[in-house]
C-alpha cells in the first residue's frame, strides 16, 4: 500500500460517486477532508526518495510513482487547499431551491475531484507521457470551472490551454522517438544535447509557458480567473497553474539539467522579472477587485521563473530551490485565501468594484481580516510563508550577485504592497449604501484558515526547506529499472 | 506498400489538411477533414499500425467528423454563418513565417531521429505472461493502464464538462433530438436504426474479444457502439435519457468504476493496478467489456450534446 | 539521414505547421478547434512514425496514440459544445438588445 497512487485513486473514486449521487453527493467532501488528509499525512512521513511501479511493469514500458520533496510539498499544499475550497463551495454549488438538482451544483462535484485526482497524479509521477494526461485532466476540470462565470473567457481559456498540451505533447513525441522512453528519471541518464532534444525541450517549455500563465503568454488568465465563481478561481490560481510550472521543473531541473544552457535560464528569468512588473502594474491599475486579484497571479508566477537561473548555480543553489518551491505554496495558499475573501466580500456588496467594498471592515471583519493576512504572505511580510520564500531566494540572489533578481524581489514585493493595500484601505473607508451580508460560518472561516495557514507557515520554514531538499536526482531506483535497453 | 503509394498518400494527406484548413466554406472544410481523417487511417495502414488505423478511422474522422457537422448544425441555427473574419495580411504574413520555421524545426528534429521500433521486442517478451497476444492492448490495459485509467476519467469529465454548460432551465433535460436527415429520411434511419442497434452490439462484444489477440480493444468498440446509438437515435430508435436517470449514470461510470476496482484490488496483492499471475487476461476482458460499454454511451451522450430547454428542442 | 521512413513522421511535422497556421489564422472558433485536430494528427503521425522498424511498428508508440486520440476527443466535444453555448448567449444578449431597442422607440 502506497499513498503515491492512493491519492489519485480516492478523488477518482469519489469522482465516479459525484456522478452517480449528483448534487446530494456533495457531502462526500466531509468523507473526502480527512482521508486525503490521512494519505497526505502518510506521504509527507514517507522516507525522502519513495517510489515504486505502477502494476508490474518495469521501465522503460511502465510507469515510476515518486515521493520527491516538491510533490510532497505541492500535493500537500494542493490538499490543503482543495479541502478548504470545497467546504466553501459546498454553499455555492448545493441544490437548487426545492432541492432540485442543478446543471452547475451537479456538475462542479465531478469536475472538483477529477481536478484534486489530476494535480496530484501529474504531482507525483515521472512519466511525460503520463503527466500529459494529467495535465489534460486538470485543465477539463479548470475550463469547465471557468466556464461556469464567463463563457467568452473560458473559451478562449481552452484554445490556449489545448495549444498549450499540444505544444507539450509534440515535444514528448520527439523525445520518445529520440529516447525510447519518457521516464525522466530514465532520460536523466542518457540525455544528449542533439537537435531532437533541443526542438522538444524548446516547444514543451512555450507550451507549459502558456499553461502556467506566464507573461507574455498570460493573456487568458486574467479573464478566467476573474470571472469564475470564487472557488473556482481560487481552484484555478492556485492548483491549477502549479501544474505547468512542476513540469517545467521537471524538464529543466531533473531531466535535462546536464545539456541546458545558462543563457536558456537566464532567458526564463528575465521571462519571470518581466511577468512580476508587469502582473503588479496591471494589477495596481485594475479597478475590480477579482481582476486585480487575478492579474496578482500573473506577477506572482514571475517569481517562479524568476528563481530558474538561481537554481542552476551551484553556490546557493539549495536555497534557491526551497525558495521557489515553499514560493510556489505559500501562493497557493494565499492566493486561495484572496480569492474566497474577495468572492464573499464581492457578494456582501453586489458589485465588483474597489470602490464597492467601503466600510465592509464594519460588517465583515474577518473576512477582510483573512484578505489582509493573504495579503501579508504576498507581499512577503514576516513571519509569513511568503516571507520564508522571499528571503531564501534573496539571499541565494545576493549570494551569488544577481543584483538584477534581488532588485526585482524587493521591487515586487512594494508593488504588492501597493496593489494590495489598496483594496484593504478601502475597506476602513466610510459607508452609505446598506451591506447585505449573508452569514455561512463555513464560507466566512475557509478563507480566514487559508489565510492563517499562509501566514502561519512561516514558522515551519526549516521544515519546508527539509523537505523541498528531497530531491532524488540520482535516478530512479535500481529495482524499478527492468532490462529493457 | 510502395513508395509511389506512400508518397501520394502523404501528399493527399497534406492536401486535405490544407483545404480544411484554407477554404472559406465550413461545410466543405468539415468534408475535407473527415476525408483527411480517413486518409491517415490508410497512413496508419501503411504502417502496420492496424489498431491505430481503426481507432483514427473510427473516432479521429468519424465521432470527430459526425461532432463538426453536428456542431456547424447547431451552429446555423443560431444565426452563425460559421464564417471566419478576415484575418489582416501581416498577421498571415507573419503566421507564414513562423509557422514555415516551425515546420522546418520540428521536419529537422524529425530527420535527426533514426525511426527504430525499439520496445516491441520487449513488449513481444512479456505478452505470453499476460496471455494475450494484441500488443498494443497489452500496453493499453497492462503496462501503460494508468495511463488508460486517466484516460477514461478524461472522456467522463468531458461528459460532465458538457453537461455543465446547459441553461439554468434545461437541466436535468434530455438533450436535443438529432436530425441529420433531412426530411423523408427519417423513416429509413429508423428501419435502418433498429436494425443496426444490435448489429452494433454484436460487433463491439466482437471488438472487445478480438482484441486481445486482434486488432481492435475497448476504444474501438465503443466507438462501433456510439455509432450504433447515433444512428439509432437519429430514426428515433432509442430517445436520449435526461441527464439524472440514474442508469444512465450507472453505466457511465461502469467501465472507469471496474477499472478503478481491480486497480484498487491490486493493491491487495501488491500495487496498484497489478494483476495477478494467470488472471491477466480475465480481467483486462472484464475491464474492457465494461470500458466499451461506458465508452460507447459516453461518446454517443458528448455527440447529442447537453440539456437544452423545452423550447429549443427541435 | 533521412530516409524514406521518416516519410510520415514529415508530413507529421507538416501537419503540425499548417494546423497552427489555422490556429494563428482562422477566427472561427469551430474552425480553430479542426486546426487543432489537425497539429493532433500531425504530432501522432511524428510518434507512431518514428516507431518504425524494417519490419514492424512499435506498438507501445501505437497506445500513446490511440490515449492521445481518445483524449483529443473527449476536448474537442466539449470545445464544440462550448462554443455553441457562446454562440447561443450572444445571440440571446442580440435578442434582448433587440427587444429594448424596439422598446425605446415606442
Amino acid at each position: 500500500m502506497s499513498p503515491l497512487d492512493l491519492l489519485v485513486a480516492v478523488p477518482l473514486a469519489l469522482m465516479i460517486a459525484a456522478v452517480l449521487l449528483g448534487s446530494r453527493g456533495r457531502l462526500l467532501l466531509l468523507a473526502a477532508i480527512p482521508v486525503m488528509a490521512g494519505l497526505t499525512v502518510w506521504l509527507l512521513l514517507l522516507p525522502e526518495g519513495t517510489a515504486h511501479i505502477v502494476g508490474d511493469w518495469n521501465l522503460p514500458l511502465g510507469i515510476l510513482l515518486r515521493a520527491d520533496g516538491v510533490a510532497q510539498l505541492l500535493v500537500a499544499a494542493t490538499s490543503a487547499c482543495a479541502s478548504i475550497i470545497g467546504l466553501y463551495a459546498l454553499r455555492e454549488f448545493a441544490p437548487g431551491p426545492s432541492g432540485s438538482e442543478t446543471a452547475h451544483g451537479y456538475a462542479f462535484w465531478p469536475l472538483f475531484y477529477l481536478l484534486w485526482g489530476g494535480a496530484n497524479a501529474g504531482f507525483l509521477t515521472t512519466d511525460l507521457f503520463n503527466l500529459y494526461v494529467a495535465l489534460e485532466m486538470v485543465s477539463l476540470a479548470a475550463v469547465a470551472m471557468a466556464a461556469m462565470g464567463s463563457l467568452r473567457a473560458a473559451l478562449q481559456y481552452f484554445v490556449v490551454a489545448l495549444v498549450g498540451s499540444l505544444a507539450y505533447l509534440l515535444g514528448v513525441a520527439l523525445l520518445f522517438a529520440n529516447y525510447a522512453t519518457v521516464d525522466i528519471t530514465l532520460l536523466a541518464g542518457t540525455a544528449r544535447p542533439d537537435l531532437a532534444t533541443k526542438v522538444a525541450l524548446a516547444v514543451m517549455t512555450a507550451g507549459l509557458l502558456i499553461k502556467a500563465a506566464v507573461f507574455p503568454l498570460h493573456g487568458w488568465l486574467p479573464p478566467a480567473h476573474a470571472a469564475a465563481p470564487a472557488p473556482a478561481s481560487a481552484l484555478l490560481s492556485a492548483i491549477v497553474v502549479k501544474v505547468g510550472f512542476v513540469i517545467l521543473l521537471r524538464l529543466w531541473f531533473e531531466a535535462f539539467p546536464a545539456i541546458v544552457a545558462p543563457a536558456a535560464l537566464d532567458v526564463l528569468g528575465w521571462l519571470g522579472a518581466l511577468a512580476v512588473l508587469y502582473g503588479s502594474i496591471q494589477a495596481i491599475r485594475q479597478e475590480t477587485l477579482k481582476a486585480l486579484v487575478a492579474y496578482s497571479t500573473v506577477a506572482q508566477i514571475g517569481y517562479l521563473l524568476l528563481a530558474f537561473p538561481l537554481v542552476v548555480t551551484a553556490a546557493g543553489s539549495d536555497r534557491a530551490w526551497a525558495g521557489m518551491t515553499i514560493h510556489a505554496i505559500a501562493h497557493m495558499l494565499a492566493k486561495a485565501a484572496m480569492f474566497l475573501a474577495a468572492g464573499l466580500m464581492l457578494k456582501a456588496v453586489n458589485g465588483h468594484r474597489l470602490e464597492d467594498l467601503s466600510g465592509l471592515v464594519r460588517v465583515m471583519p474577518l473576512t477582510v481580516a483573512a484578505f489582509g493576512l493573504a495579503a501579508i504572505s504576498l507581499m512577503g511580510l514576516p513571519p509569513s510563508a511568503g516571507f520564508i520564500a522571499k528571503f531564501l531566494l534573496l539571499e541565494a540572489a545576493l549570494e551569488q550577485g544577481a543584483v538584477f533578481q534581488a532588485a526585482i524581489l524587493l521591487v515586487g514585493g512594494l508593488m504588492a504592497a501597493v496593489y494590495l493595500f489598496n483594496p484593504l484601505s478601502r475597506t476602513f473607508a466610510g459607508r452609505d449604501t446598506p451591506v447585505t451580508e449573508a452569514k455561512d460560518t463555513l464560507q466566512t472561516a475557509a478563507p480566514l484558515a487559508l489565510g492563517l495557514l499562509a501566514v502561519s507557515l512561516g514558522f515551519a520554514g526549516q521544515a519546508m526547506v527539509d523537505i523541498s531538499a528531497g530531491v532524488s536526482q540520482a535516478g530512479p531506483p535500481a529495482a524499478a529499472v527492468g532490462e529493457v535497453p | 506498400m510502395t513508395l509511389a503509394f506512400d508518397l501520394i498518400l502523404c501528399l493527399m494527406i497534406v492536401g486535405t489538411a490544407a483545404a480544411a484548413l484554407l477554404t472559406h466554406n465550413a461545410l466543405a472544410a468539415i468534408v475535407f477533414f473527415i476525408v483527411f481523417g480517413n486518409l491517415l487511417g490508410l497512413a496508419w495502414l501503411a504502417m502496420n499500425a492496424v489498431n491505430v488505423a481503426m481507432a483514427e478511422i473510427a473516432i479521429g474522422a468519424g465521432i470527430t467528423g459526425v461532432l463538426l457537422i453536428l456542431t456547424r448544425q447547431r451552429l446555423m441555427a443560431l444565426g452563425d454563418d460559421l464564417i471566419s473574419a478576415e484575418t489582416p495580411g501581416w498577421l498571415r504574413a507573419g503566421a507564414v513565417l513562423a509557422c514555415t520555421g516551425l515546420t522546418a524545426l520540428v521536419g529537422s528534429a524529425v530527420l535527426s531521429v533514426a525511426p527504430a521500433d525499439d520496445l516491441g521486442g520487449p513488449i513481444a517478451a512479456l505478452l505470453p505472461e499476460l496471455g494475450i497476444e494484441n500488443p498494443v492492448t497489452g500496453v493499453l490495459l497492462a503496462f501503460r493502464a494508468y495511463d488508460t485509467l486517466l484516460e477514461t476519467f478524461v472522456l467522463l469529465g468531458a461528459l460532465v464538462a458538457v453537461w455543465s454548460l446547459a441553461p439554468g432551465n434545461a437541466w436535468p433535460r434530455p438533450p436535443a433530438s438529432l436530425n441529420l436527415a433531412e426530411s423523408g429520411g427519417g423513416s429509413v434511419a429508423q428501419a435502418f436504426g433498429r436494425l443496426l442497434l444490435p448489429l452494433a452490439l454484436v460487433m463491439a462484444a466482437y471488438l472487445v474479444w478480438a482484441g486481445s489477440d486482434f486488432p481492435g480493444g475497448a476504444f474501438q468498440a465503443g466507438t462501433v457502439l456510439a455509432g450504433g446509438l447515433i444512428i439509432a437515435a437519429i430514426g428515433g430508435a432509442v430517445a436520449w435519457p435526461r441527464a439524472d436517470n440514474s442508469i444512465l449514470r450507472a453505466v457511465l461510470v461502469l467501465g472507469p468504476g471496474v477499472f478503478l476496482i481491480i486497480g484498487l484490488a491490486g493493491i491487495a496483492l501488491g500495487r496498484f493496478l497489478f494483476y495477478p499471475p494467470g488472471f491477466a487476461k480475465a480481467m483486462i476482458v472484464a475491464i474492457e467489456y465494461s470500458l466499451a460499454l461506458s465508452i460507447g454511451a459516453t461518446l454517443a451522450l458528448l455527440l447529442a450534446g447537453r440539456s437544452v430547454a423545452p423550447d429549443h428542442r427541435s | 539521414m533521412p530516409t524514406l521512413m521518416h516519410l510520415y513522421p514529415l508530413t507529421g511535422a507538416a501537419l503540425v505547421g499548417l494546423g497552427l497556421y489555422g490556429i494563428v489564422t482562422l477566427r472561427h472558433p469551430l474552425r480553430q478547434l479542426l486546426a487543432v485536430n489537425v497539429v493532433g494528427a500531425g504530432i501522432f503521425l511524428i510518434l507512431g512514425g518514428l516507431g518504425r522498424g524494417t519490419a514492424s511498428t512499435d506498438p507501445f508508440p501505437q497506445a500513446l496514440v490511440i490515449t492521445g486520440i481518445v483524449v483529443a476527443v473527449a476536448l474537442t466535444a466539449f470545445g464544440a459544445a462550448l462554443v455553441v453555448r457562446v454562440a447561443e448567449e450572444e445571440r440571446a444578449r442580440d435578442d434582448t438588445a433587440a427587444v429594448e431597442a424596439t422598446g425605446d422607440s415606442a
